[in-house]
């Protein structure tokens, strides 16, 4: 079964359908993957290269830019987007612009 | 597979009750409306009565005036869905219940106000409407059945108790199935444009005139701006543990149930479509924030999109909402197949099937299409079979609509 699907297919992030743990092993575009941290379900990752100010795309619709250059396959979150509107209020300060 | 573009596929609806009024209903239920907190006992005493009948228990709390609420409870005991209305007042209370009464006189249903004050006090009035009720279920009975077309239908859809999978596999899915609804001549709602910051340029971009367009976009405008003065962000610390990243992010997740048709009018609830097609619903106050947030729960928004008409309503949910409405069936759309497994007893339909590669979203949206047929010819919910017939409205102020948001 495959572990990550794309919404729609302009998408430049895949998301992750089952939990993915620490260590595993995935292909995305041909590429091997090492899985960084355990990422629930919801979590998306990197499809294709996103350089730094690029829009990212889910359900075909910016959601985003990226803050850093992004490598195929990186969890894309709260370290590496922000919102066009208002700032995401996390939790953790390391988050908090 | 269906498929939906094949005359010979397209599923029949059964047979509706057509109302003196034009209406087209799905169901016939008997609904007894108190106009003020203080007649609610008796009301759902008289309700109590009728136990698996179709009877169901509506109403107004505040005994202040709202103009809302008098528009929604207007449009709700006139619904296609509704056969009869009995009126339960205490006799003090500021709600215009003649002025009620006489709308539902104007339709040709069966209706009767009963003044708990005036007939006596508790024990008379549920007598009283007892005997009504008994009289008018068979009254009710011989309304005349029609054939249901497509173009008759008016479908809403909702979101409640979401997470994490909630954007990805039923929120799309209905949305595909809105699409296949929209093909087939339907009419569809979607709502909550409180969740829709961020896709203002979108919305404007799909509406069919340019000068709705305009209203689409100041809409979330006004939105955001309302949500600003509540001091309250659409977005939780639990979103983002959930792997939703920004507003936009969450917000697209909840739009998408929208699908990828046209948006052919705007409406605030109690307005009804003109045209066959998808609309948007304004579900957020006019003015200053006066009476709180705009959605106070789940139940609320279900019964503005069926003051608006709807006679059924798509309800996706993460978590495992169990709601339901006193006037319309509600279809379960479970988006996590865990949750779905947990609560099966209240879901219509497990989306979650296509987290584990068992389903696609079109084959989802095509069991929800199937679903939709099924109840509107009659088979009963989840919700209805486990007699879920919830109800709540709450204080708000809006303006009319603008000229250019209806066809």
């Amino acid at each position: 079964m495959k572990k990550l699907f794309k919404i729609n297919e302009q998408d430049n992030v895949y998301v992750v359908k089952v939990p993915l743990t620490k260590g595993e092993l995935l292909e995305i575009e041909g590429q091997q993957i090492v899985v960084p941290y355990d990422l629930g379900r919801g979590h998306k990752l990197a499809a294709c290269d996103i350089p730094k100010g690029e829009q990212v795309f889910k359900f075909g619709l910016p959601i985003g830019s990226a803050t850093i250059a992004i490598q195929i396959g990186e969890h894309v979150h709260l370290h590496n987007l922000k919102s066009n509107y208002l700032p995401t209020y996390s939790k953790d300060d390391r988050f908090n612009q | 597979m269906i498929d939906l573009t094949n005359k010979a596929d397209v599923p029949s609806l059964g047979l509706g009750y057509l109302r003196p009024d034009g209406g087209k209903g799905i169901r016939n239920v008997v609904l007894v409306a108190y106009l003020v907190e203080c007649a609610r006992h008796v009301a759902q005493k008289i309700v109590q009565q009728f136990d698996e009948q179709e009877v169901h228990l509506i109403g107004f709390s505040g005994c202040y005036p709202n103009k809302y609420a008098e528009t929604m409870m207007k449009a709700l005991c006139t619904h296609a869905n509704v056969g009869a209305v009995l009126l339960l007042s205490l006799g003090c209370e500021s709600f215009n219940g003649k002025g009620l009464l006489e709308t539902v006189q104007a339709t040709q249903r069966p209706v009767k106000l009963i003044g708990i004050q005036e007939t006596g006090g508790t024990g008379k009035a549920i007598a009283a409407g007892k005997a009504f009720i008994q009289q008018v279920q068979n009254q009710i009975k011989s309304c005349a059945r029609i054939p249901l077309t497509w173009s008759d239908l008016i479908v809403g859809v909702v979101s409640g108790g979401s997470d994490a999978t909630s954007g990805i596999t039923a929120n799309p899915a209905a949305g595909l199935a809105f699409d296949k609804l929209v093909s087939l001549g339907a009419s569809t709602i979607f709502e909550n444009t409180g969740e829709m910051v961020g896709l203002e340029d979108d919305l404007k971009r799909r509406a069919t005139r340019s000068d709705l367009g305009i209203e689409l976009k100041r809409t979330i405008e006004k939105a955001a701006a309302f949500y600003e003065a509540m001091g309250h962000g659409s977005f939780a610390p639990g979103n983002a543990e959930g792997g939703l990243s920004t507003l936009e992010e969450k917000s697209i997740g909840a739009y998408c149930k929208s699908g990828s048709a046209p948006i052919v009018g705007l409406l605030k609830p109690g307005d009804k479509p003109t045209v066959p097609g998808l609309y948007l619903m304004d579900i957020v106050p006019d003015g200053k924030p006066t009476f709180g947030f705009p959605n106070p729960n789940d139940i609320s928004e279900i019964n503005e999109l069926i003051a608006s008409g709807a006679q059924c309503v798509l309800f996706t949910t993460g978590r495992g909402s169990v709601a339901g409405s006193a006037i319309a069936p509600v279809i379960k759309i479970m988006a996590n197949p865990e949750n779905y497994y947990r609560m099966e007893e209240n879901m219509d339909i497990n989306a979650g099937k296509i987290l584990q590669d068992e389903a696609s979203l079109d084959d989802i949206a095509n069991e929800i299409v199937a679903k939709i047929q099924q109840v509107v010819a009659g088979e009963k919910t989840k919700a209805e079979q486990l007699g879920h017939f919830e109800f709540s409205l709450a204080y708000k102020f809006f303006e009319p609509l603008g000229p250019s948001c209806l066809a």
